[in-house]
C-alpha cells in the first residue's frame, strides 16, 4: 500500500474512533480530561515497561489505558475534598504523572530502548504506518487495524449504552435515581478514552489526540440539535480532516500530525462561520432581516400613529419621510419600496397609504 | 396501585446530613400523609435541596430511613417521581422537547431496551398536560424558563409515581407558568397522588399546599397549614424580620 493511502487509513482509523467518545467529553465539559489522559500515558507506559522489562508487551498499552483512569479518579478525589475546583485539579495531576514517567525514563530505562519523550510528545505516524498486518490481502498499518477495532468497540458501547449515556450525560441526578449507576458509566466511558488514547497516541501523539477528542465533536455540535446525528456526524468531520490533512502533509511534505490539527481546525472554523441557525454568518444575517423587516414595520406605525390626523398629509408625504423618521433619503425609499412589496402600504401619488396588512402588523407590533 | 390509605406517603426517620463534620440537616423526622400537596420551607442554607438529595439517595446521609408508602425508598425507587432544580441541567444539550419527556420514561423500561409506542404516547399525553403539544420537536435551548419547567414537569408525569418530588418547581417561572403549574398539582392531588415541594414564596403557602414542614437545618415544624404555618414557627424558622416580609407580601 503506498504510504500516503497507507498514512490515510491510520488517521482516518484514529479520528473515527476518538470522535465517539469525544461527544460525550464535549457534552460533559470534560474537554480538558482527554489532554490530562493522553500526556499521563508516558508514565503508564514506562510503569508496564519497568515492570515487564518488554517493550513489545501487550501490558505496556494495559498499563497506559490504566493510568488514564487512574488521572481521572485522582482529578475525581482531588475535587472531592472541595479543596481543589475542576481544572486546577486537572492541572495538578497530569503534571505530575507526566514528569513521573519522564523521570522514570531517563533513570531506569537504558538509552538503546525506543522510548523517548520528543516521540511521546509529537507522534510519528510515519514510524506507526511500517508495522503492518495484512487483512483481507491487504498489508494495513497495525495502528490502523487496532483503531478501526477500537471505532467499532466505541460505536457498539455507545449503541447498546445508548439512552443510559444519554440520560447520564444530561441529568446525572436522574439517571442515579433511575438506578443506571452514572459513576460506573462514567469510569466506562473514561476507560473507553484511555484505551482510544493510547491506541491513537502511537500514531499521532497527545496533541492530536486532543484534537481528535474534541474537534470533530465541537464542530458537529453546531451543526445538529440531536445527539445521534451529532455521533454520526463528529466521526464525519474526523475522518474529512484526517484525510485532508494527510493529503496536505504529502502535497507539502509536512508533519502529519499538525497538517491534521489544522486541517481539523479549519473545519471547525468554517463550521463556526457557516453553520446553519448556530454559526456567526447565520446570526448576522438573521439580526440583519430582523433589523430590516422591523423598518418596514416601523414605518407601518408611523403611518398608522398619524391616520386620520390633520398632519397625515404631511407625514405620509413620500418625499418626506426620511426627515419625519430620522432616516437617510435613500433609506426611507428602500424600506418604502420593501414595505410596499410585503404589502404593507401602497403608494398613491406622492403619499403612502396602509393596507389592512400594514395596520394589522403595527398593532401586533405594538401589542 | 392503590397503597394502603393508612401508611405515610413519605416517611423519613432520623435522618442527618454532615459535610465533612458540620450538619447540613440534624436528625429529620417528616412524615407527609398521602394525597396532599406539602411545601417545604425555611431560609436559603436550610438544608431543603439536601433534604430532597437525602431522601431520594443522591447524597449519601449519616443515618436515617426513608419509606415510601411504607416500603423503604431504595426497594421501591420507581414510587418516586423526582423534578430536580431547573438550572441543574445544561439546556444546550443537543435534544428536543419531546425527547427529553421521553427520557422520564427510562427508569421504567430498565437497562438496555429502548422506549417503544406506549412511552411515546405517555410523553404526547404529558406534553398536552403541561400545554407543551405545539413545542414539541423544538430544541430545549430555544425555551424559556417557564417551558423548561413545564417540560421538567412533563417528564415527570410520564414516571406515573404515585409520589412526586421537586425541588423549586416555581423558581424563576412567569405567572401564567406558575398558574399552571399549580394546576397541574391540583390535578396529581386529586388523583390520589402525594407532590413534596421544596418552596421558596411564603406568601403563596396557605394557598397552594395542604401541608407544610418548616425546616432550619433541624425541623421546626411540621403538619398541616392551617396548624403549622404560624407566626410562631415562621419566626423561630427564619428569625424575626419574616413576620413582616409575610405581612407585606
Amino acid at each position: 500500500m503506498p504510504i500516503e493511502v497507507s498514512l490515510a487509513v491510520l488517521l482516518a482509523a484514529a479520528a473515527a474512533a476518538c470522535a465517539v467518545p469525544g461527544v460525550f467529553l464535549v457534552l460533559r465539559r470534560l474537554a480538558l480530561v482527554s489532554d490530562a489522559i493522553s500526556h499521563v500515558l508516558l508514565f503508564g507506559i514506562v510503569a508496564a515497561f519497568l515492570l515487564t522489562r518488554d517493550l513489545a508487551s501487550p501490558w505496556l498499552f494495559v498499563g497506559a489505558a490504566a493510568s488514564g483512569v487512574l488521572t481521572v479518579a485522582l482529578v475525581e478525589a482531588l475535587q472531592r475534598t472541595r479543596l481543589v475546583r475542576e481544572d486546577a485539579a486537572i492541572g495538578l495531576v497530569f503534571p505530575a504523572l507526566f514528569s513521573l514517567g519522564a523521570i522514570l525514563l531517563r533513570l531506569y530505562v537504558p538509552p538503546g530502548v525506543h522510548l523517548d519523550v520528543d516521540q511521546v510528545l509529537l507522534g510519528t505516524p510515519e514510524i506507526a504506518t511500517l508495522n503492518t498486518l495484512t487483512v483481507g490481502g491487504f498489508a494495513m498499518p497495525a495502528g490502523a487495524v487496532l483503531l478501526a477495532g477500537l471505532f467499532v468497540l466505541n460505536a457498539g458501547l455507545v449503541a447498546v449504552f445508548y439512552k443510559e449515556l444519554k440520560l447520564g450525560t444530561f441529568d446525572a441526578g436522574l439517571a442515579a435515581v433511575f438506578g443506571f449507576a452514572p459513576a460506573v458509566l462514567h469510569y466506562g466511558l473514561m476507560t473507553a478514552v484511555s484505551l482510544t488514547a493510547v491506541a491513537a497516541f502511537d500514531a499521532v501523539g497527545p496533541v492530536l489526540v486532543v484534537a481528535l477528542f474534541v474537534v470533530p465533536p465541537a464542530a458537529a455540535y453546531l451543526l445538529t440539535d440531536r445527539l445521534s446525528v451529532m455521533l454520526a456526524l463528529s466521526v464525519g468531520i474526523g475522518v474529512a480532516g484526517a484525510i485532508v490533512g494527510v493529503w496536505v502533509a504529502v502535497w507539502l511534505d509536512a508533519n502529519v500530525a499538525g497538517t491534521v490539527a489544522t486541517a481539523l481546525g479549519v473545519l471547525f472554523a468554517a463550521t463556526f462561520v457557516f453553520a446553519p441557525r448556530r454559526g456567526l454568518a447565520a446570526a448576522a444575517v438573521m439580526r440583519w432581516r430582523r433589523k430590516r423587516r422591523f423598518h418596514e414595520t416601523m414605518l407601518a406605525i408611523h403611518l398608522t400613529q398619524h391616520e386620520g390626523t390633520p398632519q397625515e398629509e404631511d407625514e405620509s408625504r413620500l418625499a418626506g419621510l426620511h426627515r419625519h423618521l430620522g432616516w437617510l433619503p435613500h433609506e426611507a425609499a428602500a424600506v418604502a419600496t420593501r414595505a410596499e412589496r410585503r404589502g404593507l402600504v401602497v403608494r398613491r401619488g406622492e403619499r403612502l397609504h396602509l393596507t389592512p396588512e400594514g395596520r394589522t402588523a403595527a398593532g401586533e407590533a405594538l401589542g | 396501585m392503590t397503597p394502603p390509605a393508612t401508611l405515610p406517603a413519605i416517611d423519613v426517620h432520623d435522618l442527618t446530613v454532615a459535610y465533612r463534620d458540620k450538619p447540613a440537616l440534624w436528625d429529620i423526622d417528616l412524615t407527609v400523609p398521602p394525597g396532599v400537596l406539602a411545601a417545604v420551607v425555611g431560609p436559603n442554607g436550610a438544608g431543603k435541596t439536601t433534604l430532597i438529595k437525602a431522601m431520594l439517595g443522591l447524597i449519601r446521609p449519616v443515618s436515617g430511613r426513608v419509606l415510601i408508602h411504607g416500603q423503604p425508598y431504595a426497594a421501591n425507587k420507581q414510587a418516586v417521581a423526582y423534578v430536580p432544580q431547573r438550572n441543574s441541567v445544561d439546556w444546550e444539550f443537543p435534544t428536543t422537547v419531546s425527547d427529553a419527556v421521553l427520557m422520564g420514561t427510562y427508569g421504567s423500561i430498565g437497562w438496555f431496551h429502548r422506549p417503544g409506542l406506549r412511552q411515546k404516547e405517555a410523553t404526547r399525553d404529558a406534553l398536552a398536560q403541561v400545554g407543551m403539544t405545539e413545542f414539541a420537536a423544538r430544541q430545549i435551548s430555544q425555551l424559556s424558563g417557564g417551558q423548561q419547567q413545564r417540560v421538567f414537569l412533563a417528564r415527570a408525569l410520564v414516571q406515573q409515581a404515585p409520589v412526586y418530588v421537586m425541588d423549586e418547581p416555581f423558581q424563576g417561572v412567569d405567572a401564567p407558568t406558575e398558574l399552571a403549574i399549580v394546576d397541574l398539582l391540583r390535578g396529581l392531588r386529586a388523583g390520589g397522588r402525594t407532590v413534596l415541594v421544596v418552596h421558596h414564596d411564603l406568601s403563596t403557602v396557605p394557598e397552594y399546599f395542604d401541608h407544610v414542614t418548616l425546616l432550619n437545618v433541624r425541623k421546626v415544624a411540621s403538619g398541616p397549614v392551617a396548624e403549622t404555618f404560624t407566626d410562631a414557627n415562621l419566626k423561630a424558622t427564619y428569625g424575626d424580620r419574616v413576620r413582616v416580609e409575610i405581612a407585606r407580601g
